[in-house]
This record gives structure tokens, C-alpha cells and sequence, in this order.
């Protein structure tokens, strides 16, 4: 009795859409076609996220140009803040490059956690099972068998996507608090220092085991790595035939597999750079900042790599800026702490700044129009 | 046998707050919006009923803010994907980001403060006689009551009221929902927002009931198990009450086996909840290969009338 509205006439409703804005003689029009806005969607949506954590501030009872102020003076305003903010940017970039060439295929990799920590423990199992190795061939190797180890990490959840259609979102998140729980083994438990008065880490690296620093800063040579793999990022994506199938696979589906594009088989090699890049900056890690693996080797890069990735749009040579940004967010985030606010803060604010960012880009797409 | 009604009991109270969280996900999905904000609602229900709670000690206040915070957030996220059209899989993650990130914020000052609350529980004196059952059943807080109670309430909703099959054929195929004349928008604002707060309700249940005092990112993964669920459970709401328990179940298994001294470390224990979603939902992907899939056909795409096909 109550299915009867489906009887009904077709509602006048359909042609009413001109006459919502009353007398106004324009009315937002949506068109799904225009590229999604330009280059300062993203400046604009920072601008308002940073407006809408003003907010929470001043609910603390704090002066947000004070405490803006005071982050852009930690992550900008001293030669440390400077290094301190790239050496943040380091991991991100790599991190965010590995899940953008994920999401360039509609792939939700969101396990970068995971393969960046699986990276970092294999790279430490080098420094741990191959104690006799030559000097000289320790980094190689080390870095060799962390991108190998985050590339399985990446499997892991390629091979459930692929052969058994299961949503890799959720797969790999739950290696993400597999792998935080195999590090917290391995650094409470067998690989622990007996001689680190109960620290929840490794040995510290022989200087062998150590990436070289660059001008005497904590800056290390991992930026290198990090600024090569944009270069062979971008090229492969735009020269190559395989970063042609990738993006026909991007944008559409169907069309790729009716072009005869072996979609598993990409899938799998994309999850296997896609982890393979984030174990990289896990092992550039430990061997460039921490100098052994412990407990919270990672402060959430992996997670904010999305963030990274999302505000450049993708792009590769954006991501070198917006990593530098949040970077600076996050050496921000520790120098508020000096004044009472917990450094939850600048994930609260890389949080804001996806959302208004998203809706940034959609709303970009409406376009006021003239009705006739 | 008394370890028989220990682990239903115990994977009751451990699935009930799942149970809250894959009812709200299957009322999402249903209308064709996927919300992977799950985790972030979460947290900010749990967040905010430690801080309301502390603050006014009263219970109908704490999950009167709660559903008011996270029906919030859902209604951002519907604002995000319904009116603006934008992709629903990047807005669940902005929820989730977010809503760890500014849980964490707000929680500062709760931080390990325990929370001093009893939910009143539902006592059956007469099941007491029957052996297990009674053990199990008797004594039972009223929101597993309540969670149980909607899980039969929404089935019923969803698979035998017209307004359900409304919202089936609005998750199936909007166009042909929009051309009977059922608002898309409308119905799936509704649901994304009361999916929401069930989201909630079940960060509300975790800390009041199961963990009560607030650590940061306390649901530690649980949101996203719940997501996994809903494909478990095959958008059924019945069928996610056993979801639920079981994986409750699995949850507190890695707690009592440490109890019994296992000779296996306490963190390889904690990873079995993960690892059996992934090896679950496999199985399932396994199993249901030649089947046609029973997710709503139109799950993740917005619509909008002018590019109806």
C-alpha cells in the first residue's frame, strides 16, 4: 500500500531545476567534464583549513597567528627547522609516490604504513643476519632488500585483490597493525639491545651501515634517492609504454581491458613499486635518521603520504612540494608543543586540509550559468 | 564447561561494539555510499563521550553529544559526496585522518582518566536456571539488547517495509529510484547520517563499556574490521550480528590465551584479528567467484540527473 507513490506520475520536479534560485538569473551548474580546477584549489583549500583549525585554537584559549606563527618560525625560521623539515620530507616524498602510482590506477593502497615499517625491518635484518658483510656493500643491500621487503608487503595485498577480490583498502590496513606489531616484537623481543638499558630498539648501525650525511646537517643522502625516483617516476609515467597503459588503465577501465591491457598483471607490478617505494624510505630510515630500528620508527608517514600524494594532485614534481609543506607541518606541530598544544595538532590540520581540498576540487567543477 | 559461556560472554561485549559500527556501514552502503570514515567516527564518538561523561557524569547527555558529533561528520561526508560528487573512497579516509587526528586533540585532557560509569544491565533471573544460556544471557547490558534489537529492527526495515525497498533500488540503480519519484539526495543524506551515528554509538560503546578510559586511536583498527564485515555479512543486517561475534570473539581470544601462558608471544595473538579478516574475506572472494555479487550496484558512484544513463 505505501509502494503506491511508485505509481504515481512522473513528478513535475524534473523540470523545476531552473526555478531554484528564484529570481536569480543564474544557477550553478555542474559539469562533470571540466578538469577539476587548478593550481590554487589547493592553496585555497589550505588557506580555509587552516581557517577551520583556527577554530579548535581559539577554543584552547590560543591566538592562532601565535601559533601559526610560531610553526612557520619552527619549520622555516632556523638552518636546523630547515633540515629538520626535509629530513620529514624525505620519507613522505617516497611514501607519496608510492601510493600515487597506486591511485593512478584507482588502486586505494593505503598500507604505506606497513611497507614502509617492513622495509625498515628488513633493512635492520641485513645489519642483524649479515654481520660480515664488505663495508662498502652494506647500503646497496640494505636498501635492495627494504624496497624488496615493502614490495611483499605490497603483494600481500595484490595478490588478495587480484586473484580474490578483496578490497585492498581493508586489506591493506590490516597489515599496517600487522607489521606495527611485528616491529614492537622484534624491537621488545629478540632484537632488542642487550646493552640499551631496556630501549625498545636495535644495536645502533655501524657507520658502514649508515647513509652518508650531507654537509655535516642531519640531512642524508636518502634525499638523493628520494629526488631520483621523481625523475624516474615522472619519466616512466610520460614515456614509456608501460606509464601509457597505466594511465589508459586510470581512466578507463573498460577500455584498457578491451585494448587487450592485462589489468592483474599490472596490478600486481603497481603494488609491488607502490611497497616496494614505501619499504625504500622505510630502510632510508633507519640507516639515515634513526641509525637502528625501534620502537615507533614511524610517526604515521604513511598515512600522511596520502595527504602528500592527494594535494599534488598525483603529479610527482608537486609531490616535492607539498612534501616539503607537510613536513614543515609536522616540524610545525612539534615546535607548538612548547606552548600547550598536544602535536595531534598537525594531523588534525593534514586531516582539514584533505577535506577541504576534495571539496575544493569538486565545487571547482560548478560553474555559475546564465539561464536563458 | 565453563569456558564454553566465558567466550560466548566475552565475544559478545567485544562484538557489540563492532555490531554498532557494521549497522551503520550497511545502512551507508545500502544507499549506495561507501564510508570509510568508519575508524575516524569512531574515535570521535569514543572522544567525546570520555569528555562529556567526565564532564556531566550523566549517560543521555553523553550519547545525546555523541550522536550530534558524528551525525555531524556524517553529515559532512554527505555533504562531500552526495552534493558535491566527490569521491567517496578519498572523503572516508579525510574522515578517518581527521577524526584520529583531531580525537587526539581533543582527548589530551582525558588521557588515561578512567571513566567511572555502570550501564544499567538487563537481569533475567528466570534464564538463570537453564545451564549455558543463562550463564550467557543474564546480566547483559542494555545496549547489547539495544544493538541486538536494531540488528532485527533494520532487517525488517530493509527487506520488508516499502521504504527499505526504496532504499535498495536507491543504492541499486538511482536513476530509475529518481524517475519514481523517490529523492535520491534525500535518502541518502538520511542514511549516511544515521549510519554516522551508529558509528558513534559504537566508539560510545567501546569506551563505556568495553575499555572505559580514552587512549589515542584506542579502536585500533576496529572501524576497518567493520568495514570488512559489511562484504562478510553480505549487507544483511542478521547475519552481521554473528559477523559481529565472531569477530568479537577473535578479539578477546588474543586476551584470554595469554591468560592460559601460550608459549606464543602476546603480539602474535594480536595480529589474529587481521590476519583472519584478510584470510576471511579471501575465503569469501574464494567462494562467491561465480556468484553475482550482492553489493548495490551503484556503491561509490554519485549521482546526478543530468548525466543519468
Amino acid at each position: 500500500m505505501s509502494q503506491k507513490s511508485s505509481f504515481e506520475p512522473l513528478p513535475v520536479e524534473l523540470k523545476q531545476d531552473n526555478k531554484k534560485l528564484g529570481n536569480v538569473p543564474f544557477r550553478l551548474e555542474y559539469d562533470a567534464h571540466k578538469k577539476g580546477g587548478s593550481w590554487w584549489v589547493p592553496i585555497i583549500s589550505i588557506i580555509v583549513a587552516l581557517m577551520i583549525c583556527a577554530v579548535f585554537i581559539l577554543f584552547n584559549g590560543m591566538n592562532p597567528i601565535t601559533v601559526y606563527g610560531k610553526m612557520l618560525a619552527g619549520a622555516f625560521g632556523s638552518s636546523f627547522g630547515i633540515s629538520e623539515t626535509i629530513v620529514k620530507a624525505i620519507p613522505l616524498l617516497l611514501c607519496g609516490l608510492g601510493v600515487a602510482i597506486a591511485y593512478k590506477i584507482a588502486i586505494w593502497n593505503i598500507g604505506a604504513e606497513g611497507q614502509f615499517i617492513l622495509g625498515a625491518i628488513g633493512a635492520t635484518a641485513v645489519t642483524i643476519f649479515l654481520p660480515n658483510l664488505p663495508g662498502a656493500l652494506y647500503i646497496p643491500v640494505m636498501m635492495v632488500v627494504g624496497f624488496a621487503a615493502g614490495a611483499i608487503w605490497g603483494l600481500c595485498t595484490a595478490i588478495p585483490r587480484t586473484y580474490f577480490q578483496v578490497n585492498e583498502l581493508i586489506s591493506s590496513l590490516m597489515l599496517n597493525y600487522i607489521a606495527l606489531l611485528l616491529l614492537d616484537y622484534l624491537v621488545y623481543g629478540p632484537w632488542r639491545d642487550p646493552q640499551g638499558f631496556n630501549f625498545p630498539g636495535t644495536q645502533e648501525f655501524t657507520p658502514y651501515q649508515l647513509l652518508a650525511s650531507l654537509g655535516g646537517t642531519r640531512l642524508h643522502f636518502g634525499l638523493i634517492f628520494a629526488l631520483a625516483a621523481v625523475i624516474l617516476f615522472a619519466f616512466f609515467l610520460a614515456k614509456t609504454r608501460w606509464g601509457y597503459e597505466l594511465r589508459l588503465l586510470g581512466a578507463n577501465p573498460v577500455a584498457a581491458k578491451n585494448a587487450g591491457i592485462n589489468i592483474t598483471k599490472h596490478i600486481l607490478i603497481v603494488m609491488m613499486i607502490s611497497g616496494g617505494l614505501a619499504g625504500f624510505a622505510g630502510a632510508i630510515e633507519v640507516s639515515g635518521v634513526a641509525g637502528r630500528l625501534m620502537y615507533g620508527i614511524s610517526p604515521g608517514y604513511g598515512y600522511t603520504a596520502i595527504i602528500v600524494a592527494w594535494l599534488a594532485k598525483l603529479n610527482p614534481w608537486g609531490m616535492i612540494i607539498t612534501s616539503v609543506f607537510i613536513g614543515s607541518l609536522i616540524v610545525g606541530g612539534y615546535s607548538v608543543q612548547t606552548i600547550g598544544l598536544p602535536s595531534s595538532f598537525s594531523n588534525m590540520l593534514q586531516g582539514a586540509i584533505l577535506f577541504c581540498l576534495i571539496g575544493g576540487e569538486m565545487l571547482s567543477k560548478f560553474k555559475l550559468k546564465k539561464v536563458d | 564447561m565453563e569456558i564454553i559461556p566465558l567466550i560466548i560472554a566475552a565475544a559478545i561485549s567485544g562484538g557489540t561494539s563492532l555490531l554498532f559500527a557494521v549497522l551503520g556501514g550497511i545502512l551507508n552502503e545500502k544507499a549506495g555510499v561507501i564510508n570509510l570514515g568508519t575508524e575516524g567516527i569512531m574515535l570521535i564518538g569514543a572522544v567525546m563521550s570520555a569528555i562529556v561523561f567526565i564532564q556531566t557524569n550523566n549517560l543521555f547527555i553523553t550519547l545525546a553529544v555523541v550522536l550530534i558529533a558524528t551525525g555531524f561528520l556524517g553529515l559532512l561526508h554527505a555533504f562531500l559526496c552526495i552534493t558535491l560528487r566527490a569521491n567517496q573512497t578519498v572523503s572516508g579516509l579525510a574522515i578517518t585522518l581527521f577524526g584520529t587526528g583531531l580525537s587526539a586533540y581533543l582527548g589530551k585532557s582525558v588521557a588515561g582518566v578512567p571513566i567511572p560509569v555502570s550501564i544499567p544491565k538487563v537481569e533475567l533471573d528466570w534464564l538463570d536456571a537453564i545451564p549455558i544460556i543463562g550463564q550467557i544471557f543474564s546480566g547483559l547490558d542494555i545496549f547489547i539488547w539495544l544493538s541486538i534489537a536494531l540488528s532485527i529492527i533494520l532487517y525488517v526495515y530493509m527487506y520488508k517495509t516499502a521504504w527499505g525497498l526504496h532504499l535498495k533500488a536507491v543504492g541499486d540503480n538511482p536513476s530509475t529510484s529518481d524517475a519514481m519519484g523517490i529523492s535520491v539526495a534525500a535518502y541518502r543524506y538520511f542514511h549516511v547520517i544515521a549510519g554516522s551515528m551508529l558509528m558513534g554509538v559504537a566508539g560510545f560503546y567501546l569506551i563505556m563499556v568495553y575499555s572505559p578510559n580514552w587512549i589515542e586511536g584506542m579502536t585500533s583498527g576496529r572501524g576497518w574490521i567493520a568495514i570488512a564485515l559489511i562484504i562478510f555479512a553480505r549487507w544483511n543486517p542478521i547475519y552481521a550480528l554473528f559477523g559481529a561475534y565472531f569477530f568479537g570473539g577473535l578479539d578477546s581470544l588474543g586476551f584470554r590465551m595469554q591468560i592460559y601462558e601460550f608459549n606464543i608471544p602476546s603480539y602474535f595473538l594480536k595480529m589474529i584479528p587481521y590476519a583472519a579478516t584478510i584470510f576471511i574475506l579471501m575465503f569469501i572472494g574464494w567462494k562467491n567467484r561465480n556468484k553475482p555479487s550482492v553489493e548495490p550496484k551503484s556503491l561509490g558512484n554519485p549521482y546526478f540527473r543530468e548525466q543519468r544513463l
